[in-house]
């Protein structure tokens, strides 16, 4: 589990307390709440809190002194001083000696919510230094990630050592593989984890939408704009952008998306005011982005940018041995899910699983897994639940091009695209497959 | 599943709603959570929660009255008002239920495009509506606010936010309730 920021609220007022206890609760902190000033002072010797919010006015001792007192402590507990509109000067006072920040009772949901979010990002910097002492050694928050093979190792350890930095990263993969996962996984283990992860898929979007999804739009931009609305890379802000698919987005988008990685500011479509935002990028496709940038469909200047460091996510054929506990991890979640009693697998079908090559990656083998629960016994899990059994017997919902688009992506992968020794296993000519290749769109996975 | 039938989530409405707004939320709630949802009319004398100074009514005040009245046959109650409701400490609130709590409010107040110098939009505001009862209901089941933008249980401070997020739970949000309902069932049965 993430470590959760604590959170003391000092108030006197007993409903004060309840509902900023509810409210931070709901918010995901770690609260607790004292009396006064002197109660907040005995708990801060016990244990330390990140943010303490703090009423100026109590009985006994107030807001401002505890202040002080919490400063010789030694303690770096950011503190915000709570304030009713008559007490505003003293409350600036308290800024000058050094709280975080103040807010005026009742307060904007708003207003407060960014308000923490400001002082949880300095604890988030702070964190980030003392990362940087004593290195991060495990990854938090990658239950989704399975498998024990040297390749998914390898692709965990990358996870790792650029998770803390502020890299742009390129994660590549057939579909299927779970990039977006891995993206998750990164932004989970870095600084900016208390943020959003903002996640676009860029090919399901035409040009003009994904402008306004990226950038935002004002009110009446075009018809059918009746608010303003915050475009992703605003919502990013402090967090991480993950832009899936990347090598479908258009020319005018490239430009577009290198200006605002070089400024960190961008306009709403239909308006005029710079907007800044600090975020990080993560990028993931399944496409050759080299060969685009040969081929003159992909901006190598964008590409240099986006590509600091790459992630290369083997398909599943490449790691057979992960199958065992991928399943696992399938039965547990469906089973779960549709509330049913865990059920298990038999060796044969676990065989049968493993010699099958995947062209739709992890996903294709979980929603084997999915479907098999739904129709088998709801005991264990036979060879005849696969779908892989019934294409032996059955393949009456598959065309003939399709099994031949299927079969020629699977020798030209397995061979790694190398077109001779391909030709030969098909027993064709190199011509005839180059014009097979180009019939069915096939395309050679990114190779870093 | 069958837990769905031994417990229900209670609906109190102020006035008839309509037979759409029932049959959507109650499939929602169906799925998401597994609970029937039961819907009841009351009407609810509210002055006596009118704060005249803040010209609004306090949601606290609401919360531990239908907490003294509620029947222990619901699994959760929520109240929905058409009244602008506050907490002490904050301007205003669109719902706020007690975290793992039993009850819970939810007003339209703030949810209708005329509050912001916009059109009526009775499909918009059954929308907002729809998404901020679904998040009340996460957090009285002790779900905490999720960073996910499309997600429904994530913060939302003003209306614009509700609009951008969907009706449904993200992965882990959706696996977190049902790791909490499950537990539920077998510590309550
Ligand atoms: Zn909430
Ligand atoms: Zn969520």
């Amino acid at each position: 589990m993430d470590k959760k920021i604590s959170l003391l609220i000092v108030d006197d007022e007993e409903s004060v307390r309840d509902s900023l206890y509810n409210w931070f609760i709901e918010d995901g902190y770690d609260v607790d709440c004292a009396k006064n000033a002197k109660e907040a002072l005995s708990m801060l010797e016990a244990r330390d809190f990140d943010i303490i919010l703090a009423d100026i006015k109590m009985p006994g001792m107030d807001g401002m002194e505890m202040h002080k007192r919490i400063k010789s402590l030694n303690k770096d507990s950011i503190v915000i001083i709570m304030t009713a509109f008559a007490s505003v000067e003293t409350a600036v006072q308290a800024l000058k000696e050094g709280a975080y920040d103040y807010i005026t009772k009742p307060f904007d949901p708003d207003d407060l919510s960014h308000l923490l979010r400001n002082a949880v990002s300095q604890i988030s910097l702070r964190t980030e230094n003392e990362a940087l002492k004593d290195r991060i050694t495990t990854l938090e928050n990658i239950d989704d990630i399975i498998g024990s093979s040297e390749a998914m190792l390898r692709v965990l350890k990358e996870v790792e050592s650029v998770a803390p930095s502020n890299s742009s990263v390129i994660i590549t993969g057939e579909s299927g593989t779970g990039k977006e996962i891995i993206a998750r996984a990164i932004h989970a283990n870095s600084p900016r984890k208390y943020f959003p992860m903002v996640s676009v898929h860029c090919g399901a979007l035409s040009e003009n939408l994904l402008e306004s999804e990226l950038f935002g739009h004002e009110k009446g931009a075009f018809t059918g704009a009746m608010y303003n609305r915050k475009g992703r890379f605003e919502m990013a802000d402090g967090g991480t952008i993950f832009l899936d698919e990347i090598g479908t987005i258009s020319p005018k988008m490239q430009i577009e998306l290198l200006r605002v990685l070089e400024t960190k500011t961008f306009v709403r479509v239909g308006g005029n005011k710079e907007i800044e935002s600090d975020f990080r990028i993560i990028c993931a496709t399944n496409k050759d982005l080299k060969k685009l940038v040969a081929e003159g469909k992909f901006r190598e200047d964008l590409y240099y940018r986006l590509n600091v460091v790459n992630i290369r996510i083997p398909p599943l054929r490449e790691r057979l041995e992960d199958i065992p506990l991928l399943v696992d991890h399938f039965i547990n979640k469906f089973c779960t899910s549709m509330s049913r009693n865990i059920i298990s697998i038999k060796d044969v079908t676990l065989k049968r699983l493993k010699d099958y090559n995947y062209p739709g990656n992890v996903r294709e083998l979980e929603n084997m897994i999915e479907r098999a629960i739904v129709v088998g016994n709801g005991k264990e899990i036979l060879p005849r639940d696969l779908p892989l059994d019934k294409k032996t017997t059955d393949t009456s919902y598959e065309s003939l091009e399709d099994l031949e688009k299927k079969y020629i992506a699977n020798v030209l992968d397995k061979y790694e695209w190398n077109i001779s020794k391909s030709a030969r296993v098909l027993k064709v000519d190199r011509v005839t497959l180059y014009n097979k290749i180009r019939k069915y769109g096939l395309t050679s996975p990114g190779k870093s | 599943m069958d837990h769905a039938e031994e417990k229900k989530i209670l609906l109190i409405t102020h006035g008839p709603m309509d037979e759409y707004f029932h049959g959507t939320l109650a499939e929602d709630i169906q799925k998401i959570y597994g609970f029937t949802i039961h819907f009841e009319e009351r009407h609810l004398d509210l002055n006596a929660y009118y704060d005249p100074v803040r010209r609004q009514y306090n949601g606290n005040s609401i919360i531990s009255y239908l907490h003294e009245t509620t029947s222990a046959t619901y699994m959760k109650t929520l109240g929905l008002f058409n009244v602008d409701l506050f907490i002490p400490i904050l301007t205003y609130i669109f719902g706020q239920a007690i975290f793992k709590g039993n009850v819970g409010i939810v007003s339209t107040y703030r949810l209708r495009n005329e509050q912001y110098g916009l059109k009526q939009d009775t499909k918009l505001l059954f929308e907002r509506l729809r998404k901020v009862i679904i998040h009340e209901l996460g957090h009285s089941f002790g779900l905490v606010h999720c960073y996910d933008p499309s997600c429904v249980m994530r913060s939302s401070t003003y209306v614009e936010d509700i609009d951008q997020k969907d009706f449904g739970m993200c992965i882990s949000c959706r696996d977190l309730i049902v790791k909490i309902i499950n537990n539920l069932q077998t510590s309550t049965f």
